[in-house]
């Protein structure tokens, strides 16, 4: 039982090789993606191609990205959440009221509503219910309740989490720094673990690892609360930067997470998810989003509109090349 | 390790009887379960003793899987006993059985295809974690499956998705033999070479009888009858729910085993007569060149011909098969079609079934022109068109309206079969449509395959396993995605297509 050697690839067949090599090409577009957006922008405007640039450029993709992983979880066990860009919002709220002005009852609301996250998971696979319609409900529940605790903007942030999202490192941008660090710990815990494997699973054969004697009443538990802990620290950050709150703040980043997710090469169903991808996706979400358009002179009239051709013209290629696939 | 190395095929009566742990690593009395009004199992006693390998056969529905289930502690029974070791069980499950060496590998492919082979086993084994657990687990896989499938081509990293169907198959089974921490003594194997081509198919058999021969035990599910008879050392027989006979494999043959299944009498032969002369100028229907073809073979089917494709599994059968029926929706290079085609999937729970249909609208789905009544569908033609193929393929559910889910898998692909039949196809792909089912249902769908035949259909079949191909007229054997051979059925003998498979084709 010493190592044995297992690579014995070359013994493969040609069709494996190309569906392999189609996987390579797939796993490759989102940074091809995000390459080709930077070029754009370089060519547009290369002074923005600058640590500074990069630090105001990229400054709401770590949120954005914290909130793709989130949903990167709940996809990656087959389920979608349509509440995550409210529950960013309500995080916020929380952040910028209680948080500051009560440290203690901001963490037990904060550790509550991840718990309520858990419970979701919980009710979702014991019920068996559509989690669109469950999470869509939920949206609705969170809003409300950062009405309640703002019923105008305002509020502001904990002078640590100003400190943090401030922090300036010397050479690399922190938003940078940032994504890479949110991705490789997803990726290892996610991609390398022994319970990540199992969690996965869970999106791929449900029925297999029933079989295999694990609990996946557990393993969606576990995925939801992962999806709470990543929208929390998505709206922390996201108050970080903005430095007050607005009830309203993250309901655009339901689809953008959802997008993220699909952009970094994930899918709606199968369990096939990638943290890195998926955090590479936020980061060109981020670009496209404002600073390409802008340097385009596309009037902001028009930018959400041309915000979303550039996902439709990513997201076909994405379509055309998994279909080389079959 | 567990298996040994030893070159014994046979382990001998008499030296079974040695060692104090001659007891029962199974043993289920009573066994009954229901499923709602259904009776799956009714009173059944049943149990394997260590070094031994127990045929179970039985028709689609006989309550096989049911018991299996039971054994592997995916069902409770709803009365009777199990007792494993000698012991008895009161809560027993999946992980109980999992610790006291039982594992299972299931008919349905139960791997996660988003994941890696390693990864895949380390879903089977608890122990597999902490700090380097990929390479423990892609070594414990890569060693399994180079002792049972040597030159399998399967690598630890390869995800699950990409592989054939055959290597998931091969990955699946290596995986039921690995050990970590819990023991093994009992591998159930539920048709583990459905998938798998005669070369592989013969390579897990010679493995099963090495590790039966080290004193461990197997179950053997099987509708290839030759493999139970082969292999296994003692021949369970169930039929509606209940055990029917239970003796050594050496007490039965063939015919005895179709006859005590109570399935129909095996006919094979009349297969040649039925259609011995037929006029070879009857209309073309397919003429077709596999994409990789260099020397100009051709596939030629002609109206009421059942044309066999062979050749060892994926080697370009099916694809040739999807490119036809993709030829008869838009023109495609090389490939000449001039009827409508239907085809019916090997793959039946993925290609084959709308899971949240019921019987008739499965069945219904391919003849929707037909069965419209101005803008919308007429139930009572659908319901007729149901009933119709019901009757005329012995479909067995008291409901044709019922989840498609309720019929067992051989009844499964008979439906499939009506949907194919019942529209107005005349040329029928089958892709491998045996895969798993039992001798009976393959019988009445051989005559009707004929029947359809001689009212001038063309058939098209792929199929991986020999005797099937005793019912075509032609055979085309494929290799690397190339015709390599056409026979005649009076030319087709096993050597014939296995020499041509595994032969240089220049």
């Amino acid at each position: 039982m010493t190592a044995t050697p297992i690579d014995n690839g070359f013994k493969g067949s040609a069709a494996r090789n190309a569906a392999a090599r189609a996987r390579l090409l797939r796993g490759l577009l989102p940074a091809l993606s995000l390459a080709l957006v930077l070029l754009a922008i370089a060519w547009l405007n290369p002074r923005a191609i600058s640590y500074f640039g990069f630090s105001l450029m990229l400054n709401l993709a770590i949120p954005i990205a914290l909130a793709t992983i989130a949903q990167m979880f709940v996809i990656a066990g087959n389920e979608l959440d349509l509440s995550i860009g409210t529950f960013v919002g309500f995080v916020g709220c929380v952040t910028a009221t209680w948080l500051k002005d009560a440290p203690l009852i901001g963490v037990i609301i904060l550790l509550g509503s991840i718990g309520v996250y858990a419970l979701l998971g919980a009710l979702i696979h014991l019920r068996n219910l559509p989690s669109i319609v469950v999470t869509l409900g939920m949206s609705f529940v969170w809003q409300g309740l950062a009405i309640l605790f703002l019923p105008k903007p305002g509020g502001k942030a904990p002078d640590w989490l100003l400190a943090i999202m401030a922090f300036k490192p010397p050479f690399i941008p922190f938003p940078i720094i940032a994504a890479l660090l949110i991705a490789a710990t997803v990726h290892f815990g996610l991609m390398r673990t022994s319970y990540g494997v199992i969690l996965r699973g869970s999106g791929g054969n449900p029925a297999a690892l029933r079989r295999a004697g694990w609990s996946v009443l557990k393993t969606k538990i576990v995925l939801f609360s992962l999806a709470g802990l990543f929208g929390v620290l998505s709206g922390m950050a996201l108050i970080g930067i903005t430095t007050s709150a607005d009830a309203n703040i993250g309901n655009g980043y339901t689809l953008l997470a959802i997008a993220g997710v699909i952009l970094g090469g994930g899918e709606f169903v199968g369990g096939r998810v990638s943290p890195i991808g998926a955090v590479i996706g936020a980061l060109t979400l981020a670009l496209a989003a404002s600073p390409l358009l802008t340097f385009m002179h596309i009037p902001p009239d028009w930018q959400v509109a041309a915000n979303g051709a550039i996902l439709i013209i990513v997201l076909a290629a994405r379509v055309l090349i998994s279909r080389r696939e079959r | 390790m567990a298996a040994g190395n030893t070159d014994v095929i046979r382990l001998g009566g008499a030296e079974k009887q040695f060692g104090a742990a001659n007891v029962d690593i199974v043993r289920l009395d009573a066994a009954e379960k229901h499923f709602g009004a259904v009776r799956a199992l009714g009173g059944v006693d049943f149990h394997v003793g260590p070094g031994e390998c127990v045929g179970l056969v039985g028709h689609n529905g006989a309550g096989k899987s049911t018991l299996m289930h039971m054994v592997a502690g995916t069902l409770k029974p709803d009365s009777g006993a199990i007792g494993v070791h000698g012991g008895i069980e009161e809560n027993y499950s999946v992980s109980r059985a999992q610790q006291l060496g039982i594992r299972c590998v299931f008919q349905e492919l139960s791997l996660c295809p988003n994941l890696s082979v390693a990864e895949n086993t380390r879903i089977n084994h608890a122990s597999l974690s902490g700090f380097g657990w990929r390479r423990k687990a892609a070594g414990l896989i890569a060693a399994k499956l180079d002792e049972i499938f040597p030159d399998h081509g399967i690598s630890a990293w390869d995800i699950v998705g990409d592989l054939s169907i055959g290597r998931r198959q091969m990955v699946e089974v290596a995986r039921a033999f690995t050990v970590t921490q819990d023991r093994l003594d009992l591998v159930i194997l539920d048709e583990p070479t459905s998938s798998l081509d005669a070369h592989t198919a013969g390579q897990l058999l010679a493995f099963v009888r090495r590790f039966v021969a080290g004193g461990k035990s197997c179950i053997l599910i099987s509708h290839v009858l030759g493999e139970v008879l082969r292999n296994a050392d003692r021949i369970v027989v169930m039929r509606d729910g209940k055990m029917v006979a239970s003796d050594a494999a050496a007490a039965f043959d063939r015919d005895r085993l179709v006859t005590v299944m109570g399935g129909t009498e095996a006919r094979e032969k009349t297969a040649a007569k039925a259609a011995a002369a037929k006029p070879g100028n009857s209309p073309l229907r397919v003429r077709a060149r596999p994409a990789g073809q260099t020397d100009g073979k051709d596939l030629v089917a002609r109206a009421g011909e059942i044309i066999g494709l062979a050749g060892l599994a994926g080697h370009g059968q099916t694809d040739l098969l999807l490119r036809i029926f993709d030829a008869a929706a838009r023109a495609k290079t090389g490939i000449e079609v001039t009827a409508p085609v239907a085809l019916v999937a090997g793959d039946r729970q993925s290609d084959g079934i709308f899971p949240q249909w019921s019987i008739a609208q499965n069945i219904g789905i391919r003849s929707l022109a037909r069965l419209r009544n101005g803008l919308l569908i007429s139930p009572r033609r659908e319901a007729e068109l149901a009933d119709m193929w019901k009757k005329k393929i012995g479909i067995r559910t008291p409901d044709m309206n019922n989840n498609i889910f309720s019929l067992s898998g051989g009844n499964q692909q008979k439906a499939l079969f009506a949907r194919a039949l019942g529209s107005d196809a005349e040329i029928v792909l089958m892709d491998d449509p045996m895969r798993g089912v039992d001798i009976g249902t393959k019988l009445e769908v051989y005559d009707l395959v004929r029947e359809e035949a001689g009212r001038g259909r063309t058939f098209l079949w792929y199929t991986t396993e020999t005797e099937e191909l005793d019912n075509c007229d032609h055979i085309y054997v494929f290799k690397n995605g190339r015709i390599v051979a056409n026979l005649t059925r009076d030319e087709l003998t096993e050597e014939k297509i296995i020499q041509s498979s595994f032969g240089d084709a220049a």
